[in-house]
């Protein structure tokens, strides 16, 4: 086949047909991909319940609901139930002060405020200083611990945290998120 | 030049990181461990050999005008496939190569086959050079992740072999510019001698 002439009908032919070929390819794919997409990040937010709040019966998800956090937004709360008997909240809260950008993370607490358990949900931290958040040496210092009388806060700002080497950024960000999780649970009315 | 040539001209001869330098940014900033790197090398090894082969295909009707263009609207494409495949099956490496995945689409060496080599050559020949090439990238992003690794985090693919931290530096910035100079350099007197 001869090289098309560049001539303006073939100019506007050809690059129709490709945008047109492109974009019959890519809904196709979209169509196949938004089911997973979906189950994705909804099994990675129920893991993430799982792990930061006691045993319960109930889908959490489906029970969602909202309180604001007294700065313009709010945050998403799920209640977790064992036999309808409330067990524990599972808080998705952030914080904006992360090393590279926000930081999201699920913080389950008792309904007496006490913290279960804390996991990261999304993060751009450095691998290998930052990261190391999501590690129990960090994360283990918060379980058991209940922010009305444990200061949230790493050592250098007066608190209780033992900061991450190399990473104090990161470990204030993230006492920022898990405290955002309790003032607004607190505000919401729930202790 | 026959197709084993062709082939392997990637890995060393003309490896795109280490010998023609180009895609020095995601390579830069996504090899801070070996399955990133390997992961980045893998997505950008399967555009090229798309983007490559359908350029190869369309080279003919494609008027010479419109051909930046028109292979642009083509890699895009495949860049946006394997962002939304990724997502949808391998949701941790996505999350951790982030936005390095749709930046694909600007990466020079997608476009630089398209335009020197699969414009101008057969569809067998474009697919063999884009897996080539490709593979070259995904050699010098596994080598340079694994080093930075190793050095930075006391880790292989996510094994610890040693306790407490590595050498930091390794896995900040300055370490990929320091640890990707002396992979050019080893590369570059390899070439020298084996003339």
């Amino acid at each position: 086949m001869a090289k098309s002439q560049p001539t303006l009908k073939n100019m506007i032919l050809a690059l129709t047909l490709i945008a047109a070929g492109s974009a019959t390819g890519l809904g196709f794919v979209y169509e196949l991909t938004k089911g997973p997409i979906a189950l994705s990040i909804l099994n990675k937010k129920l893991n993430a319940i799982r792990e930061v709040v006691p045993e319960f019966t109930n889908n959490p998800h489906d029970e969602m609901f909202r309180l604001p956090t007294g700065e313009g937004d709010s945050l998403e709360i799920y209640p977790a139930k064992n036999n309808g008997e409330i067990v524990g909240y599972a808080v998705n809260s952030y914080t904006p002060d992360g090393f590279s950008g926000n930081i999201s993370l699920m913080a389950g607490f008792k309904p007496d405020g006490t913290i279960v358990g804390i996991s990261v949900l999304e993060h751009k931290e450095t691998p290998g200083l930052g990261t190391k958040m999501t590690e129990p040496d960090f994360s283990g210092q918060f379980t058991e611990k209940n922010p009305g009388e444990f200061l949230i806060k790493v050592k250098k700002d007066g608190g209780q945290i033992d900061a991450i080497t190399a990473a104090t950024i990161s470990s204030r960000a993230y006492c920022d998120a898990v405290q955002r999780a309790y003032n607004t649970l607190r505000k919401g009315g729930i202790k | 030049m026959n197709q084993l040539q062709n082939f392997t001209k990637g890995f060393i001869r003309e490896n795109p990181i280490l010998v023609l330098v180009l895609g020095a940014c995601p390579t830069l900033a996504t090899t801070t461990s070996a399955i990133n790197g390997l992961g980045m090398g893998i997505a950008t090894t399967f555009v090229l050999i798309c983007s490559n082969v359908v350029i190869s295909l369309l080279s003919n009707l494609i008027p010479d005008k419109v051909r930046i263009p028109a292979f642009i609207v083509v890699i895009a494409s495949f860049v946006t496939i394997v962002d939304l495949v990724m997502q949808a099956y391998v949701p941790d490496l996505y999350q951790t190569l982030g936005i390095f995945i749709p930046l694909i689409v600007v990466n020079c060496i997608v476009l630089g086959r398209a335009e020197a080599f699969a414009s101008k050559n057969s569809v067998l020949s474009s697919f063999i050079d884009g897996a080539g090439m490709g593979l070259g990238f995904t050699l010098a992003l596994g080598l340079l992740g694994a080093f930075r690794e190793i050095a930075g985090s006391g880790a292989i693919l996510g094994y610890k072999f040693i306790k407490g931290d590595g050498i930091l530096v390794f896995v900040l910035a300055p370490g990929a510019f320091i640890a990707l100079g002396y992979m050019i350099a080893l590369v570059s007197k390899i070439r020298k001698t084996s003339k």
